[in-house]
C-alpha cells in the first residue's frame, strides 16, 4: 500500500473526533453559549460507550450510550447556564474537572478491558480504486458521518429558516425574543445537539481509536475542538478542515519520524493552539472579519423580560 | 417552581458532586484483614506504594502493585500495606510521600523515576523511614534505589522479531530517550540482529509513557512505514492492540498481556517486583537494610519474558530458552562488545562485558536503528 494514501488514511480517523466535538460545539457557539466542558463531556461519553458496548456487545450501543451521556452532560450544563445564567465560562470549566473526575470514577473497573472484535470497514466497490481506495474508503462509518454532517450543519446554518432562528439568539438574543422566538429554548437545543456530538466524538475514541478505556482517554482533544471552532472562524465546513489539518499534523510527526526526519514532537503538539492564537489575532485585528462570522451574543447571559 | 425546593436541589446536587469527587481521588487503604483479637502481637510493620498510573493500567503500575499484593501474601498480617495510585510526579509527589511518611510508614516505594526529588528532600526529614525509588540514582542513608534490566526480555523479544518479521522491519514506541529506553531498544535491536543481519528498527517517540490514542497513532506510523513486528516501552495495551488491527505483530510490556490480542501477541517482557519487595520489608523486619542499589534482572526472578505464542517456531522458541538459561546462571550478558552505534562509533570494544556504569550512561542507538535521539 502506498505511504501517502496511508497517512490521508490516519489523518482521516485521527481529524474524525476532532470534527464531530468541534461542529457539536459550533452549533453551541452559534446560539451564544460557549461550552468549555467539551473534554469533560467527551470523556464522560467516552466511558459511558465503552461500557454500553463492553456489556451490550454492540459498538452501536456503545455510540447510542455515549450521545447519551454527552447530553446528559450538556443537559447539566444547560440547565444551568441558560436558566440559573451562571458564568458560562466558569460552569464549563467546572464541567470539565467534574467530567474527568467522573469519568475516572465510573472507569476504574474497565481499565485494561478488550472490547469485542470488530470487523473493519469498507465502502463497497470504491474501496478497490487505486490510491483512494486505500485513503479514503477504508474509514469508520463515523467518518463519512463527520463529512457529511460538516456540509449538513453548513446548509442548516445558512439556508435553513430554523438556522436563522439559531443565529438570531447567538446574534442578538434581545431581537430574537422581542420577535417572538423562545430563546432559552433554542440555546438549549443547541447545548444538547452539541453535548451529542461531543458524546459521538469520545465514543469514537474509547471505541473505534483506541479501542480502550484509560482515565484521561481524550487527553486534550476537547481543547482541540474548542480551540478549532476560532480557528475556523465559526464556519462548518473550515472547522471540518481544521480537524483534519490538526489530526493530519500529529500523523505527519509520527511519519516523519520513522522515516528517520526529527521534528521537536513537543512543537508540534503546541501548532493547533498556536495556530488558533494567530487566527485570533489576525482576526481581532480585523472588527469587519469578526462581525462576519463570530457570534454577536457569544458567552453572553440571557435574561428574559430584563 | 419555587425557590427553597430549588435550592435544597442544588445543595444536594454539590454534596453528591463533591462525594463522587471525593471518591474518586483514588485513596485506597487495603488491610489484610482486622486484627481484633490479638493484642499480643506485635504491631504490624507499616508499608506504603506510591503509583504513578491507576492500578488497572495492565501496565508499570498494575506490576508494581502485584508486588505489593505478593507482599501481603508472604507476611499476612505482620505487614499492613498502603498504595496511593495516580500521583503526578511533580510537587503532589512530595506532599503524598510526607503524608505516608507522618502516618507512620516504616517503608515507603516510589515507582516511579520522577519522584526522585520529591522523595530525596523527604528522607531527609524522617531519619527513622526507609525509603525505596525505583529506576533513580539519587541515594541517602534512608533512601536506596532498586531497578529492573527489562533489556534482557527486551533482547529475548528481539530474537523472536528477528525470526518473525517479513519485512526485516521492527518498530519500536519510545516514551523518553532516557538510557532506560535507549538500552531496551538497542537490545531489541541487537537481538534480532543475532539471529537476522538484515534487520533494522525504526523508532517513534511520543514523549508520555502512557497516552494511549497516541501510542496508537505511533504504532500505525510505524506499520504504515514497513514495520511488522513492535515493540513498545510505553504503559498501555494499545500498541499491541494496534499490531492486532493491521494484522501484524507486537509484544506485552510490563506485564502479561496475551489477553488483549490473541493474534498478534508474539509474548510479553514482565517484571515481577515481588520479589524485591519481600526482601526490602524482610530488611526492614530483621533490622538489615541499609542504603544499597539493587538492579535484578533474569537471573534474580525479577524480569522474564512469558506467554510466548504458538505461532513461533520451535527452533525459535529454544534458541530463547537457551539465552534465557544463559541470563539465569549469569554466563550471558546482552551488551558485549563489539557494539557500533548507528553513526558507525564503537562503543563497546571486542568481547568486552559492559558494566553497570557503562549501562547508566547509554545516549546512542545501535547500527541498525534508523533515526536519532531527540536534544534534550
Amino acid at each position: 500500500m502506498n505511504e501517502v494514501a496511508l497517512l490521508i488514511a490516519a489523518t482521516i480517523a485521527s481529524g474524525t473526533p476532532l470534527a464531530l466535538a468541534g461542529l457539536g460545539l459550533l452549533l453551541n457557539e452559534k446560539a451564544g453559549v460557549v461550552n468549555l466542558g467539551a473534554e469533560g463531556m467527551m470523556l464522560v461519553a467516552a466511558i459511558a460507550g465503552f461500557a454500553a458496548a463492553y456489556h451490550g456487545g454492540s459498538q452501536w450501543i456503545g455510540f447510542s450510550a455515549g450521545a447519551l451521556a454527552g447530553v446528559a452532560m450538556a443537559a447539566v450544563f444547560g440547565w444551568l447556564v441558560i436558566w440559573l445564567n451562571t458564568n458560562q465560562y466558569a460552569t464549563g470549566l467546572a464541567l470539565s474537572l467534574f467530567g474527568t473526575g467522573l469519568s475516572a470514577f465510573v472507569g476504574i473497573g474497565y481499565v485494561g478491558k478488550k472490547l469485542a472484535e470488530r470487523s473493519t470497514f469498507e465502502v463497497p466497490g470504491l474501496v478497490h480504486l487505486p490510491f483512494l481506495g486505500d485513503a479514503v474508503f477504508r474509514q469508520h462509518p463515523l467518518a463519512y458521518f463527520a463529512m457529511a454532517l460538516a456540509l449538513g450543519i453548513a446548509w442548516f446554518l445558512y439556508r435553513s429558516p430554523a438556522g436563522l432562528i439559531l443565529r438570531s439568539v447567538g446574534e442578538a438574543p434581545e431581537s430574537a425574543h422581542a420577535l417572538g422566538i423562545e430563546v432559552r429554548g433554542i440555546r438549549l437545543a443547541a447545548v444538547l445537539a452539541g453535548g451529542a456530538l461531543c458524546g459521538l466524538a469520545g465514543a469514537f475514541l474509547s471505541l473505534v481509536y483506541a479501542p480502550l478505556w484509560v482515565e484521561g482517554l481524550v487527553s486534550g482533544r476537547g481543547w482541540i475542538a474548542l480551540a478549532l471552532t476560532t480557528f475556523a472562524t465559526w464556519r462548518p465546513a473550515r472547522v471540518l478542515a481544521g480537524a483534519y489539518l490538526f489530526g493530519g499534523v500529529t500523523m505527519l510527526q509520527f511519519q516523519l519520524q520513522s522515516e528517520g526526519v526529527q521534528i521537536a514532537s513537543q512543537l508540534l503538539t503546541m501548532l493547533p493552539y498556536l495556530a488558533t492564537v494567530a487566527v485570533l489575532a489576525l482576526i481581532s485585528r480585523n472588527p469587519a472579519w469578526i462581525r462576519i462570522n463570530m457570534p454577536g451574543a457569544l458567552g453572553k447571559p440571557f435574561h428574559p423580560g430584563a | 417552581m419555587i425557590d427553597p425546593s430549588r435550592r435544597s436541589w442544588l445543595k444536594a446536587s454539590v454534596i453528591i458532586a463533591a462525594a463522587l469527587l471525593a471518591a474518586a481521588c483514588g485513596k485506597k487503604e487495603e488491610a489484610p484483614a482486622p486484627q481484633a483479637a490479638a493484642p499480643a502481637k506485635a504491631e504490624p510493620l507499616k508499608a506504603a506504594w506510591v503509583y504513578v498510573g491507576p492500578v488497572g493500567d495492565a501496565g508499570w503500575s498494575f506490576a508494581h502493585d502485584l508486588g505489593r499484593k505478593a507482599v501481603e501474601a508472604e507476611y499476612g498480617d505482620k505487614v499492613k500495606t498502603t498504595l496511593v495510585e495516580k500521583v503526578p510526579e511533580g510537587a503532589d509527589a512530595e506532599r503524598v510521600i510526607r503524608d505516608l511518611a507522618a502516618q507512620g510508614n516504616k517503608i515507603i516505594f516510589a515507582t516511579s523515576f520522577g519522584y526522585m526529588e520529591a522523595m530525596f528532600k523527604v528522607a531527609a526529614d524522617f531519619p527513622d523511614v526507609r525509603f525505596e525509588h525505583a529506576t533513580g540514582y539519587k541515594t541517602a542513608a534512608n533512601m536506596r534505589l532498586y531497578d529492573s534490566k527489562f533489556y534482557e526480555p527486551s533482547y529475548m523479544a528481539g530474537v523472536i522479531a528477528g525470526k518473525m518479521t517479513r519485512t526485516n522491519t521492527l518498530g519500536f514506541v519510545g516514551s523518553f530517550p532516557i538510557p532506560e529506553v535507549l538500552r531496551n531498544i538497542n537490545a531489541f535491536t541487537l537481538g534480532a540482529q543475532s539471529v537476522n543481519p538484515k534487520i533494522k528498527t525504526k523508532v517513534v517517540w511520543i514523549n508520555t509513557w502512557f497516552d494511549p490514542p497516541k501510542e496508537s497513532d505511533a504504532a500505525q506510523s510505524l506499520i504504515n512505514g514497513g514495520a511488522d513486528v513492535l515493540l513498545q516501552n510505553t504503559d498501555s495495551t494499545a500498541v499491541l492492540q494496534t499490531a492486532d488491527k493491521n494484522g501484524k505483530f507486537a509484544f506485552g510490556w510490563d506485564s502479561d498481556m496475551s489477553g488483549f490480542a490473541q493474534k498478534a501477541h508474539l509474548a510479553s517482557c514482565v517484571a515481577n517486583w515481588g520479589g524485591y519487595y519481600k526482601k526490602a520489608i524482610k530488611d526492614v523486619m530483621d533490622n538489615t537494610w541499609k542504603t544499597d542499589r539493587t538492579v535484578w534482572g533474569v537471573k534474580e526472578g525479577m524480569n522474564d519474558l512469558v506467554k510466548v505464542a504458538d505461532v513461533v517456531p520451535d527452533d525459535v522458541k529454544k534458541k530463547v530458552d537457551e539465552i534465557k538459561q544463559g541470563m539465569q546462571a549469569g554466563t550471558f550478558e546482552v551488551f558485549t562488545g563489539p557494539i557500533v552505534d548507528n553513526t558507525g562509533k564503537e562503543q563497546l570494544a571486542k568481547d568486552t562485558k559492559a558494566d553497570q556504569e557503562w549501562k547508566d550512561k547509554v545516549a546512542f542507538l545501535v547500527k541498525g536503528v534508523e533515526g536519532t535521539i531527540p536534544a534534550k
